[in-house]
């Protein structure tokens, strides 16, 4: 026990240094903007998902706005990443996973089996927790995704591939070495942003996000997390994160997840990010985020 | 860590070891087993190398003669002549077919467990590979000799290329006399190497992480086209590992081929014909040659050309492995 506290003490430490910056990011104009008047890009309602006998994530409705930052903060095992695989159908992957209710993307559900998930995955991008480029060139990695739709023409990829790294603020960093460098040489934080411009480059609409700085050193945190704000122009962003300093910085709204007793993930409260930091409707939330549980 | 030295007798990091872990007995085990292992290996090269240039050395045949298209070995039948080019050229066309017709079943095998295959078609085909690789050589021919060699002259032949419009022309011009023929020869090496080919590349494909894949399909991309354009170049230097340990393994054999393929000494000109290739035909003559004359010479030339082949083989596929590794 007294090896922790002389652990702990450094990370006590950074929450002291970041929570007045709450304050900042957070002017409740903006809140208002994010959750009451803007057009909804995607709607949950009554998801429950499974996998086979056990149930991860039990009746969730909630709505994305677009172009604004959603964060899922939660502890371990209550089905938050479950819940953000469910928008571009990743779950379809995983043998035995079975996903009920309804999403909905611009009013579509995505879960009718007439849907394209090549197209659904497509308009809703996916970074992952642990950074994947793929063995290949930087420039060839971003232009996986728009080769395999077919875009051959060598110019218009070149233009692609620069936007795309622009955009993941990587450009200037990669430029000289495009073609020769292995996307795999790059370190961990220019790897994650490879991996974002290589999602920009198939223009999607929806941006989705597991984890995506928990294997990152804290400058590289920083930087992706600039870029999503950068990003939340353009984009609607789904967040999944442990670090609640992060969804604090960069989230718009928070909806919090945790366990039932039987296991099963739920929804407790969505709400502003501010509102949910400062003032949560709900005991659970507010145990959870001033570190009494979870 | 300074108490618990200080903790120490004085003397104990300074005690004689006892006579066992002086001499450290497995360490020395483990280090004569691998010395001497290293000195077998260097031996049987040393040997192979110096029989395999008594041809030149001893019996004065022009190192250029091996090129030579004709075997004549025997002098009783009038001047000799030691061209191997025939035996070389028989085994790289063997291997050759052999390896175009195994390698896209191998792959697509590979291919099929690692990717498609539900994990009960998984839990049939690995065990059927293992058995595959079991069966002795000989087994293999004697079924070639039995079932492939007859249907090659009889139904194949007569019955269906002829009808066919391109086969037709291709398998009627030379025409398959007996069946024992270069085809023979490579169809039962293709399905020798076949679990060869499909367990390296089934590995290769393995190895591939499970992100990558979840990555390109994430991005909107089918099954087939993540399959092609990232599986495979990612496995690449794996399958290609796969394909060259094929050919060693085909390019080496010689009980099986030699039952089907007919073993005449000359150019191979068509793949209906009988040819014949270097294993073949050391197991063929050995037994009609005495020691230190010319035409043991030649066939032990012969197993040097083989050691050859074989070493280029190993060089090959570590270089292809440390690619693997750097990338």
């Amino acid at each position: 026990m007294p090896a922790t506290a002389i652990y702990s003490e450094p990370v006590l430490r950074r929450v002291e240094v970041t929570a007045p910056r709450v304050e900042v990011a957070r002017p409740s104009a903006a809140e208002a903007t994010a959750t009451e008047t803007g057009e909804i890009k995607i709607a949950t309602e009554h998801v429950s998902i499974s996998y086979g006998e056990r149930v991860a994530v039990r009746d969730v409705s909630l709505n994305v706005q677009a172009r604004s930052i959603l964060a899922l903060i939660g502890p371990s095992g209550s089905g938050k990443s479950t819940f953000l695989r469910c928008f571009n159908r990743m779950n379809d992957l995983i043998p035995g996973a079975s996903v009920q209710g309804e999403v909905r993307l611009d009013g579509e559900n995505v879960m009718d089996p007439d849907v394209s998930v090549v197209e659904l995955r497509r308009r809703v991008g996916m970074v992952f927790q642990r950074p994947n480029p793929f063995p290949m060139s930087i420039y060839e990695n971003v232009a996986y995704g728009p080769r395999r739709r077919g875009q051959n023409d060598k110019r218009k990829l070149d233009e692609l591939v620069e936007t795309s790294l622009k955009r993941a603020a990587l450009w200037d960093e990669v430029k000289d070495d495009l073609r020769r460098k292995s996307g795999l040489a790059l370190s961990g934080g220019q790897q994650q942003r490879l991996c974002i411009a290589r999602v920009l480059a198939t223009d999607p609409e929806v941006i989705l996000m597991d984890e995506p700085a928990s294997a990152l050193d804290p400058v590289s945190t920083l930087r992706i997390e600039e870029l999503m704000r950068e990003l939340r122009e353009a984009y609607t962003i789904v967040i999944v994160t442990h670090n609640m300093q992060q969804a604090a910085r960069v989230s718009d709204v928070t909806a919090f997840f945790t366990m039932a007793e039987d296991r099963a993930g739920y929804l407790v409260e969505v709400g502003p990010t501010g509102r949910i930091f400062t003032r949560p409707n709900e005991r659970l939330t507010e145990d959870y985020i001033s570190g009494r549980f979870g | 860590m300074a108490q618990l030295t200080s903790a120490l007798p004085a003397s104990g990091l300074r005690a004689r070891p006892g006579l066992l872990a002086r001499i450290d007995l497995p360490r020395r085990v483990v280090f004569a087993a691998a010395s001497s292992m290293i000195l077998i290996v260097a031996l049987l090269m040393v040997f192979i190398t110096w029989q395999g240039i008594q041809l030149f050395i001893a019996d004065h045949v022009p190192v250029g003669q091996i090129l030579a298209p004709t075997w004549q070995p025997d002098a009783t039948n009038g001047p000799t002549s030691f061209g191997i080019l025939p035996f070389i050229a028989g085994t790289v066309f063997v291997t050759g077919v052999a390896l175009l017709i195994s390698t896209p079943l191998s792959v697509g095998l590979a291919l099929f467990l690692s990717e498609v295959a539900p994990r009960w078609a998984r839990a049939i085909v690995q065990p059927a590979l293992e058995i595959f690789v079991g069966i002795p050589s000989v087994v293999w021919g004697w079924l070639g000799i039995t079932i492939l060699v007859p249907f090659l002259a009889d139904t194949f032949h007569k019955k269906i290329a002829i009808s066919l419009p391109v086969v037709g022309q291709v398998f009627s011009m030379p025409g398959f006399l007996t069946g024992f023929s270069w085809l023979a020869g490579s169809l039962v090496l293709s399905i020798m190497i076949l679990p060869t080919i499909t367990s390296v590349s089934y590995d290769a494909f393995r190895a591939v992480p499970q992100e990558l894949r979840t990555g390109s399909l994430a991005l909107g991309t089918t099954r087939w086209q993540t399959i092609r354009h990232l599986l495979i170049p990612s496995a690449l230097s794996g399958v290609l590992t796969a394909v060259v340990l094929g050919m060693t393994r085909a390019a080496g054999e010689a009980l099986a081929v030699q039952m089907v393929i007919g073993n005449s000494p000359s150019m191979p000109a068509a793949i209906t014909q009988p040819v014949t290739t270097l294993t073949s035909q050391i197991t063929l003559d050995m037994g009609n040659t005495v020691f230190g004359e010319p035409w043991q010479d030649a066939l032990w030339t012969m197993s040097l050309v083989l050691l050859i082949i074989s070493i280029t083989s190993v060089v090959l596929v570590r270089a292809l492995n440390k690619r693997r590794m750097g990338s």
